[in-house]
């Protein structure tokens, strides 16, 4: 925890968003947000269904523009007109559920899916690209290099090891930001546990994540800070150090019943 | 608890690389099947079959309509079906008899003119279904018509002599045997190691699989479906206009009527090559043995000395056990693989 705010405090924030709101029609979605991602650190974003987290990720990744008065914010930089091309040139990868590997393809087509290796002659490097997909496997993905073969179907992994392909994919392309968008949705505890693993890891080769989750239990061992939305409002924003799981409970059932987060104490 | 279930299966029974059976189980069965025939007409007609004169004959047709359908391969793989290339051959090589033959251009000005007449067919289709979102299956029913109503207007209806005298080049290109192997036959391998090449060792090759497998997951990976399937469908015009010319020289005539019956042929061997209907997987290797186990039925029936009514009957087992055939063993390996077992 000391290092991650160390770091913090040093260098500018990945992203930050600056009272980002976004309307439709006659719903705000968000309202007047500050959301800021730090260098090697992991966020949990936490909020029931409709609290608009899959509104401010859309905002972050570029596929809703914010109403206007919202800033965006790279490296303490300010991007005008930040868009899904923008955010992908910078380095900002989303790891979809479900949707983002071909089942039926081997480890190593999915791995380098859309950004296949070549020889000098414009073919396809098959080898290469295969001792570096066993080699990722064996050094991001905890498998001992025996353990999967990179020629194995997809469709032969457990839920977990597939999340674990789509988030060393993203590492792998020296991915900035990695956005989980609730990666353990569907999995068994012993695969949720594995993509967990995963999610520690990113912190590990010095990336920061967003984890988005309806579910405390996955967000609050992995990550640094998580921020709380409700109605489209940040409800709350703390470090994991600063609360325990409990008391973060005893705040989430407040902020159902009240929609703030403020205790009385 | 969680952490003993996450030991609870072993690690190392997946360590393997992926046995050859899983790998190439469906071209191994295809192989397998076309083994199997051969030798029940070995034994029903050991004289026939003995002699090289059979294996001639169908080395000389099947590459007919085999070789549009390595390509057709690309477009299973997508996930999509062409039903109009057997239109497109008579099209592409009515365009070519009308500059060489009526407009008395050079045989390689034709050429490049039916090519490309090949190209907008297979521009025409591939842009209606990955552009418009059409399914293939109906649009290309359509195409069908439009190509061949065209060509029978264009030419109205008559047909061409293709002799020796007229096309020398083209003969000795497309006729001529070399070193006594029918010409067809090696432009047909030839083709293969192309489409091989291009299925499996180039980007293009990687996103037919990875379109046709799942395209909203390789769209989010940056790959353009779209374009992808635009160039399986003119890589399929591409060859039909071939194998148009190759039949008309073969025959030593244009018939208005080129390319009909071989649309079954054609996709019965994608299929029997182990392509999954569902796209995603494939291989042209597997197709290339499969036209050529239908060639064989096709000759080798009559010459056995069977009454040609038995063809059908014939085509139908084969086809019919051994997709079945591969269906099994995939959904084996598929179970085996999930269970780890």
């Amino acid at each position: 925890m000391a290092d991650s705010s160390a770091s913090g405090a040093k260098a500018p924030p990945v992203i930050e968003l600056r009272n980002v709101s976004k309307t439709f029609g006659e719903v705000r979605s968000l309202a007047d947000v500050n959301f800021q991602v730090n260098p090697r650190e992991i966020v949990g974003l936490l909020g029931d269904n409709g609290a608009g987290k899959s509104t401010l990720i859309k905002v972050v990744m570029g596929y809703y523009a914010p109403d206007s008065g919202g800033e965006i914010y790279f490296h303490g930089k300010r991007v005008d007109g930040w868009s899904v091309a923008t955010a992908r040139s910078l380095g900002i990868e989303t790891v979809y559920q479900e949707r983002a590997l071909c089942e039926k393809q081997p480890i190593w087509r999915n791995m380098f899916m859309g950004r296949e290796l070549r020889t000098r002659f414009g073919l396809l490097d098959v080898p290469r690209m295969r001792a570096e997909c066993a080699q990722l496997m064996s050094a991001h993905m905890g498998f001992t290099s025996a353990a999967v073969h990179p020629s194995n179907v997809v469709a032969t992994m457990s839920g977990g090891e597939k999340q674990g392909v789509a988030i060393t994919r993203a590492l792998y392309f020296e991915a900035e930001l990695v956005i989980l968008d609730e990666p353990t949705m569907g999995l068994s505890l012993s695969e949720t546990k594995k993509t967990l693993d995963f999610v520690r890891h990113i912190k590990d080769v010095g990336k920061s994540a967003i984890f988005i989750d309806h579910n405390i239990f996955n967000i609050y061992p992995v990550v640094d800070r998580l921020y709380v939305l409700d109605r489209g409002k940040v409800a709350g924003e703390f470090n994991r150090a600063d609360i325990s799981m409990d008391q973060l409970i005893e705040r989430l059932y407040h902020v159902a019943r009240t929609g703030s987060m403020e205790m009385p104490s | 608890m969680t952490g003993q279930v996450a030991e609870a299966r072993p690690v190392g029974n997946k360590g393997r690389a992926p046995s050859l059976l899983t790998r190439y189980g469906s071209q191994m069965g295809i192989v397998g099947v076309g083994f199997a025939m051969w030798l029940a007409f070995v034994i029903a007609a050991p004289r026939v079959f003995t002699d090289v004169d059979i294996y001639l004959a169908f080395a000389e047709t099947t590459p007919l309509f085999g070789i549009v359908a390595l390509s057709l391969t690309f477009v299973v793989i997508t996930g999509e079906i062409d039903l109009s290339f057997p239109s497109v051959m008579a099209l592409g090589t009515a365009v070519f008899c009308l500059v060489t033959y009526y407009g008395g251009a050079p045989w390689w000005l034709g050429l490049v003119a039916a090519a490309a007449t090949g190209v907008g067919c297979g521009l025409l289709n591939g842009f209606l279904v990955a552009s418009l979102n059409i399914p293939s299956l109906v649009i290309t029913i359509g195409t069908q018509f439009l190509f061949r109503g065209l060509e029978l207007v264009l030419m109205n209806g008559t047909g061409v002599p293709m002799l020796v005298d007229k096309y020398p080049q083209m003969h000795a290109l497309l006729r001529e045997p070399l070193f006594g192997v029918p010409v067809q036959t090696l432009w047909m391998v030839g083709i293969l190691i192309v489409e091989w090449l291009l299925l499996n060792r180039t980007r293009f090759g990687a996103h037919v699989f990875l379109v046709g497998d799942n395209q909203v997951s390789a769209r989010l990976m940056g790959v353009n479906a779209g374009r992808v399937k635009i160039k399986a469908f003119i890589l399929v015009g591409v060859t039909a206009v071939f194998c148009g010319l190759l039949s008309s020289i073969y025959g030593y005539y244009f018939w208005p009527s080129t390319g009909d019956g071989s649309l079954l042929y054609t996709i019965a061997s994608v299929f029997l090559g182990g392509t999954s209907v569902f796209g995603g997987t494939g291989s042209v290797v597997g197709t290339f043995v499969a036209a050529f186990i239908i060639g064989a039925i096709n000759a080798g029936i009559v010459s056995a000395g069977v009454n040609a009514f038995y063809t059908q009957l014939a085509f139908g087992l084969v086809i019919v056990v051994s997709v079945v055939l591969q269906t099994l063993i995939d959904r084996r390996i598929r179970r085996q693989s999930l269970t780890g077992k």
